[in-house]
């Protein structure tokens, strides 16, 4: 098979399919998605509580719904997809080939390249964690599979590491279907997640949080049989003396989503250190012309609906791509000073934005009663007070074009967070 | 499962115990030889043990005292292992080793290991000065004043070789009996033929040889029946494995002299493209200790900063531990007990055990055949045909492959690309898989970055469908090593 399509979107989870559903939108007809699981949806047909939508729909949906909603919407605009279909490779004149049973190997050439690809969890050896390698580790995603599409429990009693959401969402899940959690462990001195999942996974459920405290060891020949925990300094080094063994047989890893971006690499394209995602401009575009990324591939994501937001813009500018073209030249550099950890775009060039542009920011540390600011230039041109912020909660600010092309010459827009 | 209880003795010319590296080469040599033959194995599968957990080095011999066995059988091997690496398709590469020299001072100690090479016969053999060094590893440190180079080191995979030896022993008659601990040997005549009569956890086995290739076990089993006692201590290696995108942070194996921190550790790619850094070596006491360590896996990440400053330690996708069987005399024990006829000795294989194997194979199973009067087999299967690789295939090999068997079409494991076609194969063929960790260990699926988080439930969908059992009933790697509980909400 060798086919030509305007645009070829990688991934067919929520970033994939809003791209692609946006740029149909803006009225390219010619759209491919390629997705290596056996159905449309990505990561949300596993997770099946509540609490997706809230921005997009104006109301709560399980992950599945959220899915479906675009899913049908793909369907009904007539997108081409193709499932259990592996991409292997992206050539920089984008030339995708891919794999699958029924076409076996293929290459479809591509005007536009909008990748999608997710993120991937953390596993125990990224963290050093010392012991024994039984049966009964698992990332808390992999649990989450097991338990929501598979219907088996990995085991019965459960130790998480990490409190980035996927985690407390399992402890919750685990919880229901019969599993005791002894006890989630937070290496940093704060979760890695939201807030209202703090309270409805654990709170709600009387499974105590231990921040600042990791697994030093892990237990058991054939099966987990047990882990040890201690508190850590503010090295996040072991503190002799706290250690404590917690008796279980499963231990969860929940401790940090890495975007998928091999392909990406394999392209030549730029990344960010502090997302390990691609570089891209106000048109979600990376350092290679006509390559856009969105999703949980270009930085990881706390909310869908941002995803989802995120997506739509990469779709709507890779229509432009495909129509008109981008403009080029000198863009304004964004720079992520002062507490913020990086900036999603990292350059604008005005003359390509809408008429606002959402800069999406994470900062490194938890921080009360500061303000987020923004500077064009020298000049502080936002000022606004956050009576809280973390580094599991993304942040965002609006600028609008309008007042960037007002400035002419701007070279960069700064954006920090001061504190009181 | 049940536990298997067999209602009949067994009658062997030959078992052998343990089905590592050393066991299936001594299995596939005998193999070639018209005798009964068994392997007996307490794990669930081949290269359960030492054989799995280690550098997975085809070392040169420049390290082994010469006239030692160490040192021949080092040497012999090495040579072998090109040869052998087409004959049975597993993953080997020669790509040559150094020993980096730290100190001016010390210079003298590697022409004196250079010397040692090239008196066990070692091939090739060239002192590099700094320049040389950085020249041919631009990522080596400054520090290294010079090397030792030694261009016929190379790199296999462990479980490729292990189980390419397995497979091959089994096409050509051997029998393989898994899950079955050995309890006593006894020497015995009451069947008008001496012999000895092993006692398992499955029932009696009567064979007229033996042949002791169990690791860290050995001297347990010697000790039964010979008064020439040995003595293995489990020294334990921790390593570190790194993400792909390093795998060309080295090129050779990089050895070090020893330092002030004690014997050197060594950064290696692996023959599948990964870089690898350790071990440590420490004597325990648990044979059975294959835990890492915080200290262990710290040890490892100094040492190899002497080597190279900036080890991409930040890529690092899992750490493991493995248990080298050191013999207290400090050399391979090869051959019949002297006072134990008709039992065979592979014991005390360390370094460069896994080298040394498929000679220590050759060599033991002549002398056996010698000692049973036994005769070479006329059809003797000399090659095996490995897995397909669908991540090293050329497009038109995966194109007509997947046209003939649209499983091969069906990427399973993302991160190292292994295919549905390629997990079945695995558990299909002779001596299959039959656990997450077989699978692992034949197609490399759960091997790479993400650590099987996305495959290991499609593996184990595969898995179940192939065995005809129960999700339930899959393990890790056999034993009490099950990978589920049980089922959604049934304890409420």
């Amino acid at each position: 098979m060798r086919k030509d399509y305007d645009i070829v979107v990688i991934g067919g989870g929520p970033a994939g399919m809003a791209a692609a559903a946006s740029a149909r939108e803006s009225g390219i007809t010619n759209i491919l998605i390629l997705e290596r699981d056996r159905e449309l949806g990505g990561i949300l047909n596993q997770c099946i509580h509540n609490g997706f939508g809230l921005h997009t729909f104006k109301e709560e949906l399980t992950g599945p719904e959220y899915a479906a909603r675009f899913i049908s919407k793909v369907k009904e605009a007539g997108i081409d997809y193709m499932l259990n279909t592996m991409v292997l490779d992206i050539s920089p004149d984008k030339e995708v080939t891919a794999m699958n049973r029924e076409e076996g190997l293929f290459t479809v050439r591509a005007g536009a390249v909008i990748l999608a690809m997710g993120c991937r969890e953390r596993p125990r050896g990224a963290l050093n964690i010392p012991g024994y390698r039984p049966a009964g580790i698992y990332s808390a995603g992999t649990a989450q599979r097991l338990v929501n599409i598979e219907g088996f429990l990995p085991g019965r009693e459960v130790v998480i590491l990490g409190s980035g959401d996927i985690g407390l969402i399992m402890a919750r899940r685990m919880t229901l279907e019969g599993a005791k959690v002894k006890v989630v462990a937070e290496l940093m001195p704060y979760s890695g997640g939201l807030k209202r999942n703090i309270v409805q996974c654990l709170d709600d459920f009387g499974i105590p949080l231990k921040l600042s405290h990791t697994v030093i060891d892990i237990d058991g020949k054939e099966r987990v049989k047990g882990v040890t925990l201690a508190r850590v300094d503010e090295n996040r080094k072991p503190i002799p003396g706290t250690e404590e063994y917690i008796p279980c047989d499963t231990l969860l890893l929940s401790v940090g989503l890495v975007p998928e971006n091999e392909l990406t690499k394999g392209m030549g394209i730029d990344l960010m250190r502090a997302t390990s995602g691609p570089k891209v401009n106000e048109s979600m575009e990376t350092s290679r012309e006509g390559v856009f990324a969105c999703g949980n591939v270009l930085h990881v994501h706390d909310l869908v609906d941002y995803v989802t937001q995120e997506s739509e813009e990469a779709g709507k500018a890779a229509a432009r791509y495909i129509k008109s073209g981008l403009k080029r030249g000198a863009a304004v550099e964004v720079e992520a000073a002062g507490g913020v950890r990086y900036t999603v775009p990292s350059s604008i060039q005005p003359e390509n934005a809408e008429d606002k542009i959402v800069v999406r920011f994470r900062v490194g540390d938890v921080y009360k009663d500061s303000w987020i600011s923004v500077y064009y230039d020298k000049e502080r041109i936002l000022h606004r007070k956050k009576r809280i912020m973390a580094p599991g909660e993304m942040e965002q600010v609006i600028l609008k074009k309008e007042e960037l092309q007002k400035r002419m010459g701007l070279k960069k827009i700064t954006i920090t967070i001061e504190e009181a | 499962m049940a536990p298997e209880i067999w209602e009949v003795r067994f009658m062997y010319d030959v078992v052998v115990i343990g089905a590592g590296v050393t066991g299936c080469a001594v299995a596939r040599e005998l193999s070639r030889y018209d005798l009964k033959i068994c392997v007996l194995e307490r794990e669930e599968d081949v290269c359960c043990g030492t054989s799995k957990a280690n550098s997975g080095i085809v070392h040169a011999g420049h390290d082994a005292r010469p006239g030692s066995l160490k040192a021949k059988f080092n040497l012999m091997g090495n040579e072998m292992m090109e040869d052998l690496s087409k004959e049975l398709d597993f993953p080997f590469r020669r790509n040559g080793s150094m020993v980096l020299c730290f100190k001016e001072e010390e210079k003298g100690k590697l022409e004196e290991l250079k010397r040692q090479g090239e008196e066990n016969g070692v091939k090739g053999l060239r002192i590099l000065e700094r320049e040389e060094i950085r020249r041919m590893e631009p990522n080596l440190t400054e520090n290294a004043v010079a090397a030792l180079y030694a261009p016929s080191g190379g790199i296999v995979c462990p479980f490729g070789l292990t189980i390419a030896l397995a497979e091959n022993a089994y096409v050509n008659g051997a029998e393989f009996r898994f899950n079955t601990e050995v309890a006593s040997i006894e020497r015995v005549s009451d069947t008008g033929r001496e012999g000895y009569l092993l006692r398992t956890d499955k029932g009696e086995i009567r064979s007229r040889a033996v042949v002791n290739a169990a690791g860290v076990y050995a001297d347990t089993f010697n000790n039964m029946v010979s008064g020439r006692k040995l003595s293995i201590i489990p020294r334990k290696g921790e390593y570190r494995l790194l993400d792909k995108s390093t795998g060309k942070f080295v090129d050779k194996t990089i050895f070090q002299m020893p330092t002030e921190l004690g014997k050197g550790v060594l950064i290696t790619p692996t023959v599948h493209g990964n870089l690898m850094v350790g071990p440590t070596a420490a004597d325990i006491e648990d044979k059975e200790g294959v835990n890492t360590t915080a200290e262990g896996l710290e040890e490892v990440a100094l040492k190899a900063a002497l080597s190279a400053e900036h080890v991409p330690g930040g890529q690092v996708i899992t750490s493991f531990a493995g248990l080298r069987a050191h013999e207290a005399g400090d050399d391979f024990v090869i051959g019949e007990a002297e006072d134990a006829a008709f039992f065979f000795n592979a014991a005390g294989i360390e370094s460069p055990g896994l080298t040394s194997a498929p000679a220590i194979g050759a060599v033991l199973a002549e002398e056996i055949a010698g000692r049973l009067g036994a005769v070479r087999k006329e059809k003797f299967q000399v090659e095996r045909k490995g897995i397909f690789c669908v991540s090293t295939a050329t497009k038109e090999e995966l194109a007509d492959r997947i046209k003939e068997n649209p499983a091969y079409g069906n990427v399973i494991c993302r991160c190292e690309t292994v295919t549905e076609g390629e997990i079945r194969d695995a558990v299909r063929r002779p001596l299959g898989a039959k656990s997450l960790d077989g699978v692992k260990r034949r197609t490399r699926a759960g091997m790479g970055r993400c650590q099987s988080g996305f495959c290991s439930p499609k593996v184990m969908e595969i898995l179940a469908e192939e065995l005809g059992c129960s999700k339930l009933e899959l393990t890790k790697s056999g034993h009490g090593s099950y990978l589920l509980a049980g089922l959604d909400k049934e304890n409420l």
